[in-house]
């Protein structure tokens, strides 16, 4: 067994952010822990007003040798993008 | 204001500040040699709020004293027998288990502490206790879920945590010894008796101990000295010379 924690991505929601912002990695015993880390490593200049940890372990990755197939053929359907259309102002961020 | 009650609040003011810049400096001591990264930068995140709660009650201690001196000059320009510290805070950190179990022992007596004093009849004592009672509600967090992982872990973990329970567990009691000048603070409202706290912080120290199965001593010696100034430890004197080293090269040297 590992005597090292285990280690941890780390998500920070800024106080006008709209959505949780991977910010980096951490070592920790456990998700309690691990918070705790994240509070101290990551929001000591205010950054935040909430924090999401998961277990690297636990996350699926892409494959980068596999770029090509994967995003290449979105490359030329500019109509994908929703761009040809007046955006209401009411309907806000998108 | 008369004299007496004034030489008091200058006391019990030297005492918070002298506290907290005593256990500051001491957890200051494990930047860049803390046992993991974040350990590292909790550590320094910790000193750094207790010498930030420190400006605070040293910088009102001079403008009470009114002698023109400064926080500063409290801080860096004063000898060991002029701190009113608890001894428990100016013992050497030992190592990291001793370091973060005294600092539990600190943080549970600082909250509720912290939160009486919220209602102080002194505003300035209410207003800089209600500032430092959320790093402190921090600190406990922080504090007593390691004491319980590194108690309730491994063999080796566990008994470097009874050895720094066995050793600074006679320093715990002078938290808790009135003098005259709790009296004081007392009688004009501005501060609880210590004494007061003593059943509600052995209540919560009992429960983290027990989770981190860790057995507390029976004994209730004490040592005293530290907040009176009268008998201090032979560490405080070191810690003062490194402390205090370049104010004391070069007195008012400023950034």
């Amino acid at each position: 067994m590992s005597k090292e924690w285990p280690l941890w991505e780390v998500f920070i929601r800024g106080a006008h952010g709209m959505s949780h912002r991977h910010v980096g990695s951490l070592h920790a015993a456990n998700a309690e822990h691990a918070i705790r880390n994240a509070r101290d490593v990551y929001t000591r200049r205010n950054e935040g007003v909430s924090i999401w940890v998961v277990e690297a372990a636990h996350i699926a990755a892409s494959n980068p040798s596999e770029k090509g197939p994967l995003y290449d053929p979105a490359r030329d359907k500019v109509y994908r993008h929703p761009t040809f259309y007046d955006v209401p102002d009411d309907a806000g961020n998108m | 204001m008369d004299q007496t009650l004034k030489d008091h609040l200058v006391a019990f003011l030297l005492r918070q500040g002298d506290n907290t810049l005593v256990l500051g400096h001491r957890t200051s001591e494990w930047c860049g040699t803390a046992p993991a990264l974040e350990e590292d930068i909790a550590l320094a995140n910790t000193a750094l709020d207790l010498i930030g709660q420190t400006q605070l009650w040293l910088g009102y201690a001079a403008e009470v004293e009114g002698t023109g001196r400064t926080a500063n000059d409290l801080a860096f320009r004063r000898d060991a027998y002029d701190f009113k510290n608890l001894l428990m805070l100016e013992v050497p950190n030992e190592d990291f288990g001793r370091t973060i179990l005294r600092q539990f022992f600190f943080d549970a007596f600082q909250v509720p502490w912290l939160d009486a004093l919220q209602g102080s009849t002194d505003e300035r004592v209410a207003g800089i206790a209600a500032k430092s009672l959320k790093e402190a509600l921090y600190h406990l967090d922080r504090s007593s879920e390691t004491v319980i992982a590194l108690g309730d872990g491994t063999e080796v973990s566990n008994s470097r945590m009874q050895a720094a329970l066995d050793y600074l567990w006679p320093y715990t009691g002078e938290m808790f010894a009135d003098d005259a000048t709790d009296a004081a603070m007392s009688g004009a409202g501005i501060a609880p008796l210590p004494s007061t706290l003593h059943t509600g912080w052995r209540g919560k120290v009992a429960e983290v101990m027990t989770s981190a199965t860790l057995t507390t001593p029976d004994s209730t010696f004490s040592h005293k000295g530290g907040r009176t100034g009268t008998r201090h430890t032979e560490h405080l004197g070191h810690m003062l010379a490194t402390m205090q080293v370049l104010q004391r090269s070069h007195p008012g040297a400023a950034w």
